[in-house]
């Protein structure tokens, strides 16, 4: 071969008159073509599939974590609860309870609500400026559980009801904190479930706009095969171009997320002050997704990016079969 | 005269022949059979050319050396290879020892004519520095070394054709097909077109010229392919 361009080496005139290879030659832009309508469609449909499973799997981040807020606070507390029985003095029975609850194992604090305060917890149900000093209403004791180590409230209970039978009960908010758990984990679920269905169609658009892009792009692809590129150079080639166009989209759509997130706590903290940013921040906490939620906002986009990538290839690999 | 004897061999002919064509008949789907009990050897090293009136089937001829149809029946071998169920690895492989020139040009429109021409030996993979010169020198061969960057959309016919042509034979084929390759040049690079492909066949390149054009041909005292009615005759040395 060297010899078929010898004339053009051998001239040396000719060579020395030859310019320099330009410095600005495109040399590697990608075989299959990128920029069409087709593409710009196909990364719009990603970045907003790819914003809302982001958007889904931040609520669930959200109500996970806010759920662990409340478990964790709830069963750092166990509360004892006196009901007046007949013939008996609440207060020495109050008192009596107290000191057995400050004497067990694990208890590091004890707050006895008063008559006043038991009463004030019953307005929401029965309203205010009732007397209620006739009504046999019971008394609690909100115990504080030690960080480290765990409490014997097996002994406490029976110890309570050993001294106080009838009187006094322990309620360790096991039920509570088992229907919060359950909570938690179906609102995990069904965020998983969203991201996994939305991932899915993610994965369907991909098939259809692959498949069109390889009728599309017949001729490159005939042509590839005649200058001896194998499926899977070309199945390469189409997964290059479409992992660019999921890593846009997914990159668009999580980027979406991740401010739009920004901004909803931006806008809840600005609206704590009044009784609905009270209400939400009872229920959701601070509205904040902390790092764990924008991470997992930044792995649903690339996973997004990964799913066009693979799927693609497989799609080009059966088209080309 | 028989087709197996016209090998159009310019060595001894012992050596494996590059194409062997065995009985071959070809149509398309339910259609009139295009070629009829085609029988001809592919010598290494030799030159032909391919002709025939309109629709007599050069294309068709081609694009079974090509691998790209199967025939309806009879034997076609590639380097030696009997082709009917060949994997696609031994395909890509011995499509890897052919350059091919098409009567369209086939040039990708999203490239440059620096990357068209580039192409086979960037399908394998090879790193860009490797044969970035070599590139260059071939396009400047070609008249094409100030078009390098030039899309092929802004391409004359003529520059379309040389960058075809260039794209063909960048891989040292060891057999090239041409598909009217002087078509749309005027006479005087026809000739040049034609020059580089001798000389490309005298460095051992098997080529097969599928061409209307009898002046050019009359140029070259070389087999002539001649296909008509579906079938082939063999005319020349």
């Amino acid at each position: 071969m060297s010899d078929v361009r010898s004339p053009a080496q051998g001239d040396a005139a000719r060579s020395a008159a030859e310019p320099p290879l330009p410095a600005n030659l495109r040399r590697n832009a990608p075989l299959v073509p990128t920029d069409s309508a087709a593409s710009r469609a196909l990364a719009a449909v990603i970045a907003i599939l790819t914003f809302l499973a982001a958007l889904c799997a931040g609520a669930a981040e959200i109500a996970v974590s806010s759920a662990g807020q409340w478990q964790s606070s709830v069963a750092q507390e166990v509360t004892i609860q006196i009901r007046p029985g007949a013939g008996r003095d609440i207060e020495a029975d109050v008192k009596r309870a107290e000191s057995i609850a400050r004497a067990a194992q694990g208890i590091v604090g004890a707050r006895v609500f008063s008559k006043g305060e038991a009463e004030r917890l019953l307005e929401p149900w029965l309203g205010s400026g009732l007397d209620l000093s006739d009504l046999p209403v019971p008394r609690l004791i909100a115990l504080t559980l030690s960080d480290d180590g765990q409490p014997d409230l097996k002994a406490l209970r029976t110890s309570l009801t050993e001294a106080l039978p009838g009187v006094a009960s322990l309620d360790d908010h096991a039920l509570w904190l088992q229907r919060l758990s359950t909570m938690a984990n179906t609102f995990a679920g069904i965020g998983i479930g969203i991201v996994v269905l939305v991932l899915l169609a993610t994965g369907l658009a991909v098939v259809f706009a692959t498949r069109g892009a390889m009728a599309g792009n017949r001729e490159v692809v005939e042509v590839l095969h005649f200058v001896g590129a194998d499926d899977d150079y070309i199945a390469k080639a189409f997964q290059s171009r479409f992992f660019r166009l999921g890593l846009r989209g997914g990159a668009f759509g999580a980027g979406a997320a991740l401010l739009t997130c920004a901004l909803a706590g931006l806008l809840a903290r600005m609206s704590r002050s009044g009784p609905t940013g009270e209400e939400i921040e009872a229920l959701f906490g601070t509205f904040q997704i902390g790092w764990r939620g924008y991470a997992l906002i930044v792995l649903i986009g690339v996973i997004a990016s990964l799913v066009t990538a693979t799927v693609s290839r497989f799609t080009v690999r059966r088209f080309l079969r | 005269m028989s087709a197996g004897k016209n090998t159009g061999s310019l060595l001894s002919g012992a050596e494996e022949p590059v194409v062997r064509f065995e009985s071959v008949g070809m149509r398309y789907g339910l259609g009139p059979e295009i070629l009829s009990d085609v029988s001809f050897e592919i010598a290494p090293h030799s030159f032909q050319f391919l002709t025939g009136p309109s629709g007599a089937g050069k294309t068709t001829l081609l694009r079974l050396i090509l691998l790209s149809v199967r025939p309806t029946r009879g034997l076609v071998s590639v380097f030696g290879k009997e082709v009917s169920g060949i994997s696609n690895n031994a395909l890509t492989g011995l499509r890897r020892r052919m350059g091919v020139v098409f009567q369209d040009f086939r040039l990708l429109d999203h490239l440059t004519t620096y990357e068209n021409v580039a192409l086979p030996l960037r399908v394998q993979e090879r790193a860009e520095a490797s044969y970035r010169a070599e590139v260059v020198e071939l396009l400047r061969w070609v008249g094409l070394g100030e078009r390098m960057h030039v899309l092929p959309p802004l391409l004359s016919g003529g520059e379309k054709q040389r960058a075809a042509i260039a794209r063909a034979l960048i891989a040292r084929p060891e057999l090239l097909l041409a598909d009217e390759p002087t078509g749309n040049v005027d006479p005087s690079l026809a000739r040049r077109l034609l020059r580089l492909f001798m000389e490309l066949n005298r460095l051992g390149t098997s080529v097969v010229i599928a061409t209307h054009d009898y002046s050019l041909m009359d140029l070259v005292e070389a087999r002539r392919m001649v296909l008509s009615d579906g079938r082939l005759r063999v005319e020349g040395p």
